[in-house]
């Protein structure tokens, strides 16, 4: 019922925030049309503004951007004129996709051994390496890794094409780079959060009944462990999803996080709103998903 | 002995259920990211030729489009009555074989080829032209570029809304394969400007059956070399030779990779590991790296036609005193700006037309002279910089390179004249508003030429020009620009507009101008044949080839 509930409340929070993104846009100063060349006539601009609506009061712009809405079109790009913004989310958007699901496995493949290991092994060398491997993801930014790894992988060494999107080698670089700082965040909530589960008294009569270190690690203190990896899960993925305006920018990736920025600056109101309606949907899908795994893996939630 | 503990059984704590409600998902995950994988990517077979094209093209429509990269793709695909030459950037035969003038220089006829073909196979006809010239300047179209058509008879009328009658456009099929073009004056760069994309014949069927999509029709016909085969945005073109195109036997590789991107340090890359054979954008050249790319037998500089100026707003005070102005203009150091802050060996100029444009020689402008700026700014009534307004500088902030100029502007004034000038950054949209509606006291500017001919400079200072945006009207100025273009003698009318340009710079001085553009590409000469500098910076797709190792 609950469930239900929440399911329900997406496309009330989604429409609001669209609502607000359409308002937004159109209270920034200039327009999508605004360039360098003044219009060759007054007729020309006013033909310009028809074409896309923009001559009518902002409240029945508001009902037509409904409307289309309503039924699933966002509308045309005001700055890629050829395309609508359906086109190029339909293009973007799987791009964005698969490079964000990779990076969420790279995230937990790399953040979840190092922190476990950092946890059961605290203080001695593979915590080292560990806490080592942290401070690196969190503290290089992206902006600075992506190019370092280009430089040595690509163009020193040779192995790894240096940009674009299209064959798995292409694919390698681009995941690492965007994956290693979640990693390291998903590093340090385990090493924490196990490291404050194995002091628990639970462990020390799960140890005093004679459970097998395995067993009880992975077993006992594990799960409970990870319910701030799964928290964290959520705004993760969300975030590696809709794509990274700097990895994509660095590796010239056709995804959408360059949308996210540019559609802002030109004024592109269908895109800018229609990229937040799908992010905003997302993040409260995926918000929802937290919610459910962690009922799921703690059974003082499900039973609340 | 352990003992029974049902009431523990209900979690899923054994790792067996753990991994048995577990699979299912990770099952999940691994279909997904499979199919993600394989929907995402999508090799393409290599192509002859990849170029570095920077910016995603906003629109391909040649009427419509108006960046420069947009440009490149219009004319790959769109060819009008004359195009440009690759070598050295001018206008040279197209679709027309051969024209004559009449001896008022006011009336040319086009004679279009017996092979000029869409990629169709059909033939592309007098009416198809007359077509899209109607198309172009028709104010429904909306394109920017329609100003270009003001020099033809009736152009201006029918783009302002004034002649509704499109047939009236003196562009007008005499036979099916001749044109009569009706200038309204002596236009002596319009073969120039009929090499411009705006004038690109188009397919008509095709627009009247598609609509605004047409680009992106099935099987679209091209007038020009390529034709496009794909399209995926912020990723690349690609374009396939035109097999019905008049010059097809000169079209260097048949298929094209046009990549689109804005990152200038990862086109250097991929040309650097050899994914990209040229990057044909100047924009796409990592201005931080200048110097050491410079050395580099690569990297070829070339003269472009382009300037960059600092407008005054001539309706605020206190610049609506051409003394404050003329003074702030008499004080900069060109040098030390195209030294110290671009690095890319542009020229200092204190005239505004690029040198080399057309074969016009600039005048000098205001040239640095300390003791008769103070003298100027005195007389306005500041002495010493003493009791002048606060004044602000606006430039658009996506660039550091605005940025530095600002910072060495501001210094310079407070240095020399007392003058205190606050910077202010604006974000693209906002500065071109703040621009368009003089909303500024001076502002960073430039303009890129559309055609190799002074004028493409000089008529935005028009009272009436679209793009004067200063404020400025000055009737002696106008009138030296009107004379000047209906007249017919070269170097008397190169005259007339070099003292049309001294008499804006310094007398009216509503800009002051810092120095002309140069453009880098990077070209493996060895490797790559078919671009040459040129001052248009065009380099035609068809021309370009990789040579045989």
């Amino acid at each position: 019922m609950k469930l239900l509930h929440r399911l329900l409340l997406i496309p009330v929070l989604v429409w609001i925030v669209a609502t607000l993104a359409f308002f937004l846009m159109r209270a920034a100063p200039g327009g999508p049309f605004d360039r360098e060349r003044a219009p060759a006539s007054k007729e020309v601009e006013a033909a310009l503004k028809a074409r896309y609506h923009l001559d009518e009061s902002l409240g029945r712009q508001y009902l037509r951007f409904l409307a289309g809405v309503a039924t699933g079109d966002l509308g045309p790009s005001f700055k890629y004129r050829h395309h609508s913004v359906n086109d190029i989310l339909a293009q973007a958007l799987p791009v964005s996709l698969t490079l964000g699901w990779l990076a969420f496995g790279t995230a937990l493949g790399i953040g979840i051994p190092t922190g476990f290991l950092g946890a059961v092994y605290r203080g001695r060398w593979p915590d080292w390496g560990g806490s080592f491997l942290v401070l690196a993801g969190v503290c290089i930014p992206t902006f600075v890794l992506a190019p370092l790894l280009v430089l040595f992988f690509s163009l020193k060494l040779g192995w790894l094409p240096v940009a674009l999107w299209g064959s798995l080698p292409q694919v390698l670089l681009p995941t690492f780079a965007l994956g290693l700082y979640f990693a390291a965040r998903v590093s340090r909530l385990l090493r924490e959060g196990l490291s404050e589960t194995l002091r628990a008294p639970f462990i020390l009569t799960a140890r005093a009944k004679g459970l097998g270190e395995f067993q009880l690690l992975l077993r006992h203190a594990l799960r409970p462990s990870l319910l701030p990896v799964v928290s964290y899960c959520g705004p993760m993925l969300a975030d590696l999803l809709t794509g990274s305006f700097v990895i994509e920018r660095v590796f010239q990736i056709p995804g959408t996080g360059a949308f996210f920025v540019n559609s802002f600056f030109s004024r592109d109101y269908p895109m800018m709103v229609g990229l937040v309606i799908v992010y905003s949907a997302l993040l409260l899908l995926l918000n929802l998903a937290t919610d459910l795994a962690y009922r799921w893996l703690d059974p003082r939630v499900r039973h609340a | 002995m352990r003992p029974p503990a049902p009431s523990q059984s209900a979690p899923a704590s054994r790792p067996g259920a753990l991994l048995r409600s577990a699979g299912p998902v990770l099952a999940l995950f691994a279909t997904l990211l499979f199919g993600f994988v394989t929907s995402g990517c999508r090799p393409l077979p290599p192509a002859d030729l990849v170029l570095h094209n920077g910016r995603e093209p906003e629109t391909i429509d040649p009427h419509l489009l108006t960046g420069q990269a947009d440009g490149r793709i219009g004319s790959a695909l769109f060819e009008g009555l004359t195009r440009y030459d690759p070598v050295t950037g001018n206008a040279i035969a197209g679709l027309a074989e051969s024209w004559s003038l009449s001896p008022d220089g006011r009336s040319y006829t086009f004679t279009l080829r017996t092979n000029a073909t869409w990629s169709t196979g059909q033939p592309i006809t007098a009416d198809d032209v007359v077509w899209s010239c109607q198309r172009a300047v028709d104010p429904k179209t909306a394109a920017d570029y329609a100003s270009q058509y003001f020099y033809i008879e009736n152009g201006e009328a029918i783009c302002n809304g004034a002649e509704t009658n499109l047939a009236r456009l003196g562009v007008i099929a005499t036979s099916p394969r001749t044109v009569r073009i009706q200038l309204t004056n002596p236009t002596p760069f319009f073969l120039e400007l009929l090499a411009s994309r705006v004038f690109a014949v188009v397919p008509r069927a095709t627009l009247e059956k598609y609509g605004d999509q047409w680009i992106r029709s099935p099987d679209l016909p091209c007038s020009g070399p390529y034709t496009l085969e794909s399209w995926r945005v912020n990723d690349r073109i690609r374009l396939r030779a035109n097999p019905h195109y008049w010059d097809a036997a000169h079209v260097r590789s048949k298929v094209v990779d046009v990549l689109a991107g804005d990152s200038a340090h990862t086109a250097l890359n991929l040309y650097l590991a050899g994914d990209v054979d040229f990057i044909v954008d100047k924009d796409m050249f990592p201005t931080e790296l200048a110097e050491a790319l410079r050395a580099r037998p690569d990297f070829h500089r070339y003269d472009y036609l382009g300037a960059y100026f600092v407008r005054f707003n001539c309706t605020r005070k206190p610049f609506t005193d051409p003394r404050v102005r003329r003074a702030l203009a008499l004080v900069i150091n060109r040098p030390r700006i195209v030294e110290r802050i671009t690095r890319m060996q542009e020229r200092p100029a204190s005239h505004l037309v690029p040198f080399g444009t057309g074969g016009y020689t600039p005048p000098a402008g205001l040239e640095p002279d300390l003791p008769l700026a103070r003298q100027l700014l005195a007389e306005a009534g500041y002495p010493g910089g003493a009791g002048f307004p606060p004044v602000e500088y606006a430039f658009n902030a996506e660039s550091k390179l605005h940025e530095h100029i600002a910072v060495e502007l501001q210094a310079t004034f407070r240095e020399a004249l007392g003058v205190r000038i606050e910077l202010r950054p604006l974000e693209w949209k906002t500065y071109l508003n703040n621009m368009s509606k003089l909303d500024y006291d001076m502002m960073r500017s430039s303009w890129i030429g559309d055609y190799n001919d002074p004028n493409t400079f000089l008529d935005l200072f028009l009272s009436n020009g679209g793009n004067n945006r200063t404020g400025w009207r000055d009737p002696e100025f106008d009138q030296l620009i009107h004379t000047a273009n209906a007249t017919l003698d070269r170097i008397r009318r190169f005259e007339l507009l070099g003292q049309a340009e001294a008499r804006l710079l310094r007398v009216g001085a509503p800009i002051v101008p810092l120095y002309s553009y140069v453009g880098f590409y990077a070209l493996d000469t060895n490797r790559i044949t078919g671009v040459h500098g040129n001052l248009l910076d065009e380099h035609p797709f068809w021309a370009i080839g990789r040579l045989p190792r």
